[in-house]
């Protein structure tokens, strides 16, 4: 897009604002909106309604796996006909709620819910533009992942059940009804679904990083942009590049289902018969399946990273230790989360010399990861912390990235994966790493960034209630799985009765599930103060963190188009926090450095000399 | 009635946590804490931070060494899983050192450095060698973690000993079949359009194939302790993995690509009932990989028997085409000669069918 398109652009956003700003429908405000705040919130708010019932999924479970005897009787109102006349959960049910949790949970709430939220809602905000490069296609991706949301919705009430392969859903047995009912209608469904997600997911892909690349404030150069920024273009490119990938997956998987091709299927006898596909690997899916895979780790996990950062910073009163640090390690990821898919499939038969060289590729990973982490405590060192909901959100993902990450050292060498792959352990180890540490982003994202959203504050009290009921639940809930998974306990199983090696821990199992069910009662806490505060909350003041980023220097509620002037220009980094001779403890981006003769550096004084102030006014008469 | 009595009392739970929240936020306004920049909830924060890792490290240590009912390692029963049990320890030694001294960094500075009226906090951008050192240490202690567990990979997953005890595992839904080569030690053919679950052939014998003739079944997994097995893993329908805690054994079962898996089993089945004082032992072989309804009950048992034992029990066992006559159809007509004399069709003493085969084998 060329430079004055782009003006070209603001000027409208202007007249919007300051002409038709009133008259906009109800309709056109809130639903088919294009303003990219609005559609941040569109974003959470479905993501939040797929969060309660992911969660649901699980306790109902957990109360399975828990309580083996229990009857389950009174969910026959809910569940019909899969809890049977016993009062047990059906088999199969039990495979389709696992598949169900754990796809709702991976792309409906972190990825739509996280990314489509906060990339929404802060890209323009802090990069300092008026809205997305495409507003449409914005409005599009929101309504595309709505979209999807409802296919999948409805395949919950299949009578042959949602998919049931689980979220991998490895082929044949996803492509095979006679394997498994849930591979019949809910399979189609749950495809069709993703293809829904994958575009929306791509619609605002391409949108972010054409705004952070193009739509920047002036003086917001790269080495300025707040780590948030960063975390939220890189998320992007890197779905960007897999995504089509999963696309191509679920694609040759519909053909093999529909239209008889040998993809993934090769001499299968099933049903009494011999299917005539020859030829076709399994081994093709799930390498193309974990190409996107594990990106998606990062996917999910990058964003809460940058807002952790950007909350770490704000509320250690520090700058963020070794910014530049933090972004070669997200981009060292990011490259590297593309060559390293096949550590999901050391005992898949994969040839052992690509096992080895996916072990070497895999542990590389880890050294970007370590230094995030060690750079975040860093940051905390000497700061002069507030903790606010947020900032505990985010310690508690630090906490957590660190207790699952340490695991993935065992599971990313092969030779131990052999004993571990597909037990209990992996389930611990993922839900802490990516599913817990991401589910916090989102959680501070929200608490920080709710004044923003709504104008009112969420109230202090009940977020610290919920911070350390759900911190010391997910510790509680997960972190005994790392017991039974080194006993070799396998995932995705109904019971555990059937084995005489598994018939421990039966009392761990039901401690497990009464926390899990505390840890989600827990979350209407948040839920109530989220939908209170929106209506009854405290109203916010301009910048209630006293944080250094743009957001906070629009209106309180800002308007389509955010500033109701010009937008700032950016004079500096966002993490002027506490410097030295400064009178307050933060300078936001927008004050020059010719303001600030006594906090600045040598090299700062230099520049402050050359630079060129923008009065508000002069700008908005040169366009 | 007892569901209206739950109902109303969540009901009132509800109504008095929310009067209680009403209250405290007036207090709150009253005592103007919404003026001030920071309450002394900061200082509960704090401290919860420290009771959470005290409490935390308690548990984990607790737990850890003996504090659960029963013990979460399983048994070793086979050499590779000495070398990989070993490793595990030490990377478990390493990233317990790791994940200890960084949560109490984490959690001990978030105390120390809490919120004080009039502190300012340090600025404190970057030190260049400080963020070299913590990259090029994980590095390192990664690359030895990584070499030494290529190494064991390697010598696990290189080419099975030439006189390992080859034997077929099948998955299907939802059991395990084992084919056993017979007395020429050869596996024979298989062919997936040749299963025929009403003659008992169920995992597609292709009795075109003269080692087929005097290939058996199992329906448990006998192996031989102290040598060689190497097992060559199939599936018919979906995929199934082959899982066994104790030998530390796991290879997926794909349709349509053959897969393998070799081991020396070191204890015996008997010696692990002495060991584990659980007289009612069995090394239980497990499908780990998601499979369809009954998955969590797809399994067999596996024997380890001390080598005699195993030669007699194998020597004792039929071809599969003796149990199955109905069998001989598939044979072709130019091999049915030998099937009778492989396959020991028309004696009923096994021995002596073994030995004709063999003496077949040799003269080729
Ligand atoms: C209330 C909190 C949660 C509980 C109690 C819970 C529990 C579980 C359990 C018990 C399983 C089944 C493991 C198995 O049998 O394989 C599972 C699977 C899974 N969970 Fe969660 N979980 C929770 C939250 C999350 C979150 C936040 C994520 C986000 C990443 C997540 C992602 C997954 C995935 C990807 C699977 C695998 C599904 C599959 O096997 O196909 N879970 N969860
Ligand atoms: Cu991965
Ligand atoms: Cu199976």
């Amino acid at each position: 897009m060329s430079v004055t398109d782009i003006q070209l652009q603001e000027n409208t956003a202007h007249d919007d604002h300051h002409d038709d700003h009133h008259e906009q429908s109800f309709i056109e405000k809130y639903i088919f909106s294009t303003d990219h705040k609005t559609i941040a919130k569109q974003f959470l708010i479905t993501g939040i309604f797929w969060a309660i019932i992911g969660g649901a999924f699980s306790v109902i479970f957990r109360l399975q796996l828990g309580f083996p005897d229990m009857t389950l009787e009174w969910l026959k109102p809910i569940l019909g006909k899969w809890i049977d006349e016993g009062g047990k959960l059906d088999q199969e049910f039990y495979l389709a709620l696992v598949t169900m949790h754990g796809t709702i949970m991976v792309f409906f709430v972190l990825t739509a819910g996280l990314s489509g939220t906060f990339s929404n809602f802060l890209i323009p905000l802090q990069i300092g533009a008026r809205d997305m490069a495409s507003g449409f296609m914005n409005m599009l991706s929101y309504w595309f992942f709505f979209l999807s949301s409802v296919i999948m919705f409805i395949s919950l009430f299949l009578e042959t059940g949602p998919a049931a392969g689980g979220w991998t859903i490895y082929p044949p047995l996803s492509a095979l009804p006679q394997a498994i009912q849930g591979s019949a209608g809910g399979m189609t469904l749950w495809l069709v679904s993703m293809v829904f997600f994958i575009a929306s997911t791509l619609l605002g892909g391409i949108n972010y990083i054409t705004t952070v690349i193009n739509m920047r404030t002036e003086g917001m150069s790269f080495s300025r942009l707040p780590l948030t920024i960063w975390a939220f273009f890189i998320t992007a490119v890197i779905g960007l590049l897999s995504f089509p990938v999963l696309f191509s997956a679920a694609l040759l998987l519909v053909f093999d289902r529909s239209l008889g091709t040998s993809f993934y299927l090769s001499e299968i006898f099933i049903g009494g018969e011999a299917l005539p596909n020859i030829g076709g690997s399994p081994i093709l899916y799930q390498h193309l399946f974990w190409f996107l895979g594990h990106p998606e780790v990062y996917i999910v996990l990058l964003p809460a990273l940058g807002i952790t950062s950007e909350i770490i910073s704000t509320n250690s009163r520090k700058p963020i230790f070794g910014y530049r640090a933090m972004i070669g390690s997200m981009l060292a990821i990011a490259f590297l989360s593309f060559i390293v898919w096949a550590h999901h499939m050391f005992v898949s038969g994969l040839n052992p010399f690509l096992g080895s060289i996916f072990m070497f590729l895999t542990l590389i990973i880890a050294v970007p990861s370590a230094v995030k982490a060690f750079n975040y405590i860093t940051t905390l060192w000497k700061g002069n912390i507030v903790f606010t909901p947020a900032m505990l959100f985010s310690i508690g993902l630090v906490s957590f990235f660190i207790s699952g990450g340490v695991t993935g050292i065992f599971l990313g060498n092969s030779a131990l994966d052999i004993n571990l792959h597909d037990t209990y352990f992996v389930v611990a180890h993922f839900h802490l790493v990516m599913g817990s540490a991401s589910f916090f982003g989102l959680l501070a994202g929200v608490y920080h960034w709710f004044p923003k959203m709504f104008g009112r504050m969420m109230d202090e009290k009940l977020g610290y209630i919920h911070f350390w009921v759900t911190f010391v639940g997910v510790y509680l809930v997960f972190f005994p799985l790392h017991y039974i998974g080194i006993a070799g306990f396998p995932r995705r199983y109904y019971a555990f009765t059937n084995f005489d090696a598994f018939s421990a821990f039966t009392d761990l199992n039901t401690f497990v599930s009464v926390a899990a069910i505390l840890t989600f009662g827990a979350q209407f806490i948040f839920i109530f103060n989220f939908f209170y505060s929106m209506f009854r909350g405290r109203k916010a003041p301009a910048n209630p963190w006293r944080s250094n980023t743009l957001e906070w220097t629009t209106p309180r509620n800002p308007g389509h188009g955010n500033w109701p002037g010009a937008i700032p220009k950016v004079y500096r980094w966002p993490y002027d926090y506490s410097k030295p001779g400064a009178e307050e403890d933060f300078i936001p981006q927008h004050i020059p450095l010719s303001q600030t003769p006594e906090s600045n550096l040598e090299e700062e004084n230099e520049l402050a000399k050359t630079e060129e102030v923008r009065e508000s006014k002069n700008v908005e008469d040169s366009h | 009635m007892f569901n209206l009595i739950i109902v109303v009392a969540i009901v009132l739970i509800l109504a008095i946590g929310y009067t209680i929240f009403r209250v405290t936020t007036l207090v709150g306004i009253a005592k103007g804490d919404t003026q001030k920049r920071v309450t002394g909830a900061n200082k509960v924060q704090a401290a919860l931070c420290v009771v959470f890792l005290v409490a935390g490290l308690f548990g984990f240590f607790y737990y850890s060494f003996g504090g659960l009912d029963d013990s979460f390692i399983q048994p070793i029963a086979s050499e590779h899983g000495v070398e990989t049990d070993k490793w595990f320890w030490i990377t478990m030694g390493v990233t317990c050192f790791v994940f200890i001294l960084t949560q109490i960094l984490l959690f001990g500075f978030s105390f120390k450095y809490q919120y004080k009226e009039g502190n300012q906090a340090k600025f404190y951008p970057h030190n260049d060698k400080l963020e070299i050192v913590w990259t090029a240490i994980p590095a390192v202690v990664l690359a030895i973690l990584v070499i030494s567990g290529w190494k064991i990979w390697v010598d696990i997953t290189g080419p099975a000993p030439e006189e390992s005890e080859v034997i077929e595992v099948y998955g299907y839904q939802y059991a395990f079949a084992f084919r056993y080569p017979g007395a020429d030690k050869q596996l024979g053919d298989y062919d997936y359009r040749k299963i025929d679950p009403i003659n008992n052939n169920q995992v597609g014998i292709d009795y075109s194939d003269k080692a087929a003739l005097d290939d058996f079944m199992g329906r448990e997994l006998h192996v031989p302790k102290g040598k060689p097995v190497h097992l060559k893993i199939r599936a018919r329908d979906v995929i199934h993995s082959v899982y066994q805690p104790n030998f530390r054994l796991q290879m997926n079962a794909v349709p349509g690509l053959p897969t393998r898996f070799w081991f020396v089993p070191t204890k015996t089945t008997a010696e692990m009932r002495a060991e584990t004082g659980n007289p009612d032992f069995n090394y239980e072989l497990v499908c780990n990989k998601i499979c369809g309804k009954a998955h969590f009950s797809m399994k067999a048992i596996i024997v380890v028997d001390e080598p005699e034992d195993y030669e007699k029990w194998y020597n004792e066992q039929e071809a599969l085409l003796k149990q199955n006559p109905g069998l001989m159809a598939q044979v072709p007509d130019n091999l049915r000669e030998v099937a009778i004399i492989s396959a020991d069709l028309e004696n009923n003493d096994s021995n002596q069918g073994v030995a004709n085969s063999e003496s077949e084998n040799s003269s080729l």
